[in-house]
């Protein structure tokens, strides 16, 4: 799998580039990361000052069971998003078959539904009273739960699917963008020394859109380290569910920021492992742009089994639950629109927006640096960076609050000293704060993407423009963010999407009388009350589509176009 | 450059019209949902003209009120679960609150002896049985949880859930740890199932059939009856007040307490005060069929004919104090497993 791949010279890039660096990209990055750090490491801190050492009661009880969870819902997820956002990325990219375009976008959507809010719905729609269950029972006869076996929903195996099924985008996302990119004469190149359409996928496509996969694969896996919504509704025992047990139930605070800190752990060995495991690769993009893209045209049967592969996921991750959270907005719409919608979803965009473009900003700024300066540190700044993202929300929610507070504290006393008035608290409690929160949090999905971009740019492209007499910075505005137009977008998209479905720090950070949609669902699910939150939900979803076609356009449209 | 600068001007603009702590205001943070808690405040602020604002959250605004220190602008901290609000005083964030209305309204074993809470409603911690499959009388204490004849017919939710833990720690305030361990470890294994959902979940589940017996907060049957597509299910079941002819039921709070750093203190008591009114505590109690703390205000409706509660007069300090134990004690039964 250390092949190199390569189109045009890839050369001695790095020391060329390196030399006439401006020191203001490296300082900017520095300080950008160091500020960005901050929250996870106030956690890290937390975690020196346990209220008493948790580890042994947890060793002796509960931590083998929660480690092993942990583990088989990783894998579990892992592996069914890969399989789903494969198969429908490479069917999609390559296959002609009625729909294909339809389903571009569409293959998107349950994106948009967030995982707790599936996890409700799959089990109102599954469990006993369900309506599955009560025509199974009309149809042969059942009396009660005794009289037959039905799989139970609310389980890990459940779980897995849950997440499952809206986070494959993710790996679909990233993947499409890869196959897209592929030169189609390798395919053919592969194609006449013999190997079949198959092989070809794994000896010669896969392995090269591995660097996006594995940033899509490792966004999923960190994303499902830190669920806790879904967890603990179906009774899933992972670390997460440990953590906040030490937390909630017996006040340690320090104790749950070691087990967060532990995750951590967890998260920057399988980045290594894989980033390790890719060491010798450098694959730069010499795709003549123009090439279209040949797909497979098939016989009927064969287009059919396109569409089925195609379908399910989006029946079941999104026209299912969607459908199901119509129905009951519309059964208790009386009941649960309140004119304060229109209020909550502007909150939502603003915030989100305002989040996913910083987070754009922040994301190019580093992956840039780390282009001009590719040095061991500048690679721990970018990992470092992206740490957030693998701390559950109401930790890292935690971990803003402690810098923001200490600075506007300090800031006060100073003021009151000196000046003898208050400025109370500036950031903390603000939208800032909501803001600073998701970009830390999310940073790993800009941040991540712009880079894995930014590496199949061929460095020939850096040279020729900065031989020709532009700044680096100039190189990127002129060179690179054009290339770049289709990552940057969905970048951006993604993030924003996320924004919209993130719930714990939002619950936490937000200011006074301040509601998203997703903190107003929360109140009534909260509350085991399904029905009243299913217009709100249904509202994020439908906020959640637009971004996700303008999404899926721009990448499209970034293929045709360039 | 341009592009940070516009993106710096966008985070100041939503950041702007947040800061709330003009006059006449009182600031919430929040354990309970706002929805909850909106008539009321509604009513208050048509009463006094004080406007209030309010965050909810599930978790750490105990953490945002520490690190916030003297500058928080939070003013009332509202709690469910009476480990919870002790921890609010074990960490000094609450302040000691004299006011003779409360001490009137409010009765002593339902308050901080130093004002640093106040008790708004209680809700019984009771069992539900199923009408067709469990005699009336059949089951009356917890104890009667680990009798073996419930095997494989007893449903609840999980045992770290706050609400399973305080009546966990009642019991040991009761019976000993020990006594405890084995009562809890019969229980587990007269489950019908792997301890999962909420406690609606556990009345829906009698009804499936999946189990004859649950434990599980009043209000949660309450309001399930109150809705009419739930109404069927709930009425398949009944409810019992545990331990009614021996010590009374287990109960717990929702709570109210006014902050150290509180900007805007004589707002905060004026609301604390209001809150516990006979007016505001039938409001309070009916919305979410809890009982009132209020001893002059009477349940009504569908709580007052459920019956009568004997609440257990343990003292909830002990409750809070025994959790930790009952956290532990749930992980070495391995209750939830």
């Amino acid at each position: 799998m250390t092949e190199v791949v390569s189109g045009a010279n890839p050369g001695p890039s790095q020391p060329l580039l390196a030399k006439r660096t401006s020191k203001r990209w490296i300082i900017s990055a520095l300080i950008t990361t160091a500020i960005v750090v901050l929250p996870v490491f106030s956690v890290l801190y937390l975690a020196f000052f346990p209220d008493e050492n948790i580890w042994p009661h947890l060793i002796d009880t509960t931590l083998p069971r929660y480690l092993t969870t942990t583990l088989k819902l990783m894998i579990g997820v892992g592996a069914l998003t890969l399989v789903i956002g494969l198969a429908t990325a490479w069917t999609v990219t390559m296959c002609e078959f009625p729909g294909r375009k339809f389903f571009e976008w569409a293959l998107l959507l349950p994106f948009a539904v967030p995982a707790y809010v599936i996890a409700y719905v799959y089990t109102s729609l599954l469990d006993y009273a369900g309506p599955v269950q009560k025509t199974l029972r009309e149809w042969f006869g059942w009396q009660s739960a005794s009289d037959y076996w039905f799989p139970e929903i609310r389980s890990l195996e459940g779980a897995i699917l849950m997440i499952g099924l809206v986070l494959y985008p993710y790996v679909y996302l990233l993947g499409r963008a890869a196959f897209m990119e592929q030169s189609p004469s390798l395919f053919a190149v592969s194609r006449s020394l013999g190997h079949s359409a198959l092989s070809t996928f794994f000896r010669v496509v896969l392995p090269i859109a591995r660097p996006a996969i594995a940033v899509g694969l490792s966004l999923v896996l960190m994303e499902t380290l830190n669920d806790f919504g879904t967890v603990d509704f179906f009774a899933v025992q992972t670390l997460t569910l440990g953590l906040f047990d030490t937390w909630m139930n017996l006040g340690n605070l320090g104790g749950a920021a070691q087990i967060a800190s532990t995750m951590l752990i967890f998260v920057v060995i399988l980045v290594t492992l894989e980033r390790y495991s890719r060491r010798r690769q450098q694959q730069f993009a010499a795709r003549d742009n123009r090439d279209p893209i040949h797909r497979f045209t098939m016989s009927f049967p064969r287009q059919m089994i396109c569409l089925a592969v195609c379908a399910a996921p989006l029946l079941f991750g999104f026209i299912i639950p969607g459908a199901t959270l119509g129905y009951y907005a519309w059964e208790y719409f009386e009941e649960s629109w309140n004119p304060s919608f229109i209020r909550n979803t502007f909150n939502s965009l603003s915030l989100s927006g305002t989040a996913a473009l910083t987070t754009l900003l922040i994301g190019v700024t580093l992956a840039y640096s780390r282009r001009l300066h590719n040095t061991r540190s500048m690679q721990v700044l970018m990992r470092l960076s992206s740490l957030g993202y693998a701390m559950p929300g109401a930790v890292l929610a935690v971990g803003v609050i402690i810098p923001l507070a200490g600075f506007d504290n300090w800031l006060d006393g100073l003021m009151r000293d000196y000046f003898g008035f208050s400025t109370g608290l500036l950031l903390s409690g603000s939208a800032f704060a909501l803001v600073f929160a998701y970009t830390v949090r999310f940073l790993a999905v800009s941040a991540g993407s712009v880079e894995s971009a930014l590496q199949k740019i061929t460095p020939s492209m850096d040279m020729a423009s900065r031989s020709l007499g532009h700044t680096p910075g100039k190189t990127l505005v002129k060179v690179h963010l054009p290339m770049l137009r289709g990552t940057l977008v969905t970048a951006a998209l993604v993030v924003f999407v996320d924004c919209m479905k993130e719930l714990p720090a939002t619950l936490i950070l937000r200011p006074f009388n301040y509601e998203t949609l997703a903190t107003y669902v929360y109140q009534f699910a909260s509350d085991e009350m399904l029905y009243q939150s299913a217009l709100p939900s249904l509202i994020i979803v439908l906020a959640g589509i637009v971004p996700i076609i303008l999404m899926s356009r721009s990448i499209s449209a970034s293929r045709t176009m360039s | 450059m341009r592009m940070k600068l516009a993106a710096t001007a966008a985070i100041a603009l939503t950041a702007m019209p947040m800061a709330a702590t003009a006059e006449g205001e009182v600031n919430i943070y929040s354990y309970r949902q706002a929805y909850l808690l909106e008539p009321l405040l509604n009513a208050f602020t048509d009463e006094t003209g004080i406007k209030t604002n309010v965050v909810f959250a599930r978790q750490g605004l105990a953490e945002r009120l520490e690190r916030e220190g003297r500058n928080s602008p939070a003013d009332i901290v509202m709690t469910v679960d009476i480990s919870r609000i002790n921890e609010l005083v074990e960490k000094n964030l609450v302040a000691d609150v004299q006011s003779d209305t409360l001490n009137k309204n409010i009765p002593e074993n339902l308050r901080h002896p130093e004002g640093k809470w106040y008790a708004l409603t209680t809700r019984g911690r009771l069992i539900f049985a199923s009408k067709e499959r469990v005699k009336e009388g059949e089951i009356s204490t917890y104890e009667d949880l680990a009798d073996d004849k419930w095997e494989g017919r007893i449903c609840t939710r999980s045992g770290k859930h706050p609400y399973n833990i305080a009546l966990i720690s009642s019991m040991i305030a009761h019976h000993g740890e020990e006594q405890t361990e084995a009562w809890l470890n019969d229980v587990k294994d007269n489950l019908a199932r792997k301890p999962q959902g909420g406690d609606r979940d556990q009345i829906k589940a009698i009804a499936e059939g999946v189990c004859d017996i649950a434990i599980g907060n009043s209000y949660y049957y309450g309001n399930m009856l109150m809705d009419e597509n739930q109404r069927p299910t709930a009425e398949q079941v009944y409810l019992v007040f545990p331990n009614a002819d021996d010590r009374g039921t287990h109960v717990n709070i929702s709570g109210i307490s006014l902050t150290q750093s509180a900007p805007n203190k004589d707002n905060a008591i004026k609301l604390m005060e209001f809150l516990s009114s006979a007016n505001a505590q039938r409001i309070y109690a009916e919305a979410n069929s809890e009982y009132p703390a209020n001893p002059e205000v009477k349940p009504t409706g569908m709580v007052a004919e459920w019956g009568e509660m004997t609440p257990d007069q343990l003292s909830l300090q002990e409750i809070a104090n025994n959790r930790n134990a009952a956290v532990r004690l749930v992980d070495r039964v391995d209750y939830d497993g």
